[in-house]
């Protein structure tokens, strides 16, 4: 097992604050990275409870990966990954899970994170290559992503430079960040869904013209996000409360 | 709260205890999830206070859930495997002890959330 966190706990006594009782969606985003890389420090300064870790077992043998015989068998794989909320509303809450971006993981991805709205890949500049899986992984998923720098100290490297060793198209944005800071790494998650914006063909801002940008969104490329009246619906964004 | 032979110790364990010995037992055996599909985020609610003789982790389920609480917060907090804490959730469900609000959104690949879901989250974010 790889509890790799040292600030995250499990088993607590509830003395978190516990969710509103009209809370009633819960929405995903995943950061992911490699050891040390600040994942766990992330979540933390931006969520609303102390993060907390757990874990999932599964076996590699096929489908039935819940099947406890397999516990007991070599080939079984634990994975632990920590996580945090942020409230965003009466009803809605966000989940943010620290993934390790290791290959074992990732047999697990769709169990775990479907219907993640997207992720953040938190790299390392001194560890680039740990991430260049992950990247790929995140392609074959489609899962929408943004790349973040955590920056330990004053930067080697140009974004640009970090950019081309990543390989890093260039829709996909790629911030510097400071996991330890609250309002940069909210910055980072601001980022994502800006990003997810851009891709819906829309703009996060309302003006006048995006949802006229919105509606003129190629339905090839995004195949069946919306329904029929979704710009009629953008348009009310502002009167919604 | 009743413990069950084989489980020493398991309310307010500090550290994980993956002896399958006890998750075999936790679930009595069974291994398949229920057909409920339970998220990581799936809300969870109590719908009833536990009653004598239940399973100790089907009690501290249900005492935890009196507020909306996650899947992946009950599996902490339980110091279970997730897919160990569906199967339990599972159990109450079918009872109807509990009730389960399932995230809205569960894209597939290629596909993004809708704007009214982004715009909720990049509020909120911005809020922080």
């Amino acid at each position: 097992m790889d509890s790799n966190s040292s600030d995250t706990h499990h088993g607590s006594p509830r003395g978190v604050a516990p969710l509103r009782s009209t809370a009633e969606n819960g929405l995903k985003i995943v950061v992911v990275g490699g050891f040390g890389v600040g994942k766990t420090t992330l979540v933390g300064a931006v969520s609303e409870i102390r993060p907390l870790n757990t874990e999932e077992t599964m076996t590699k043998a096929g489908e039935h990966v819940d099947d406890l015989s397999g516990i007991q068998d070599k080939r079984s794989t634990t994975v632990a990954f920590d996580f945090g909320r942020i409230t965003l509303n009466d009803r809605n809450v966000l989940y943010l899970f620290g993934a390790p971006g290791q290959e074992r993981f990732w047999f697990l991805w769709d169990r775990l994170f479907s219907g993640a709205l997207g992720a953040v890949v938190l790299v390392d500049t001194r560890r680039l290559e740990e991430s260049w899986y992950a990247i790929d992984r995140l392609e074959h998923h489609g899962t929408p992503f943004i790349v973040a720098r955590n920056n330990f100290a004053e930067p080697e490297h140009t974004l640009q430079e970090v950019r081309e060793a990543l390989d890093l198209p260039d829709e996909v944005p790629l911030v510097d960040c400071d996991a330890r800071d609250r309002e940069s790494s909210k910055q980072v998650l601001i980022e994502l869904v800006r990003y997810l914006y851009r891709l819906a063909g829309a703009e996060p801002a309302p003006a006048t013209g995006a949802a006229d940008r919105a509606g003129a969104a190629d339905p090839a490329r995004t195949p069946v996000p919306f329904p029929a009246d979704f710009s009629a619906e953008f348009r009310l964004e502002e009167s919604t409360p | 709260m009743t413990g069950l032979p084989g489980l020493p110790g398991l309310p307010g364990l500090p550290g994980r205890d993956d002896d399958p010995d006890r998750l075999y037992t936790v679930t009595r055996g069974r291994s398949r999830p229920p057909e409920h599909a339970f998220d990581l985020v799936t809300l969870i609610v109590s719908e009833q206070e536990p009653t004598p003789g239940m399973q100790s982790e089907h009690v501290r389920i249900l005492q935890l859930c009196r507020t909306p609480t996650a899947v992946v917060e009950i599996a902490a907090e339980l110091a279970l495997p997730v897919s160990i804490v569906k199967i339990l959730l599972g159990d109450l469900l079918e009872a109807h002890r509990i009730t389960a609000r399932h995230p809205r959104f569960a894209p597939t690949k290629a596909r993004l959330p809708d704007l009214d879901t982004l715009k909720q989250v990049l509020h909120g974010l911005q809020q922080l």
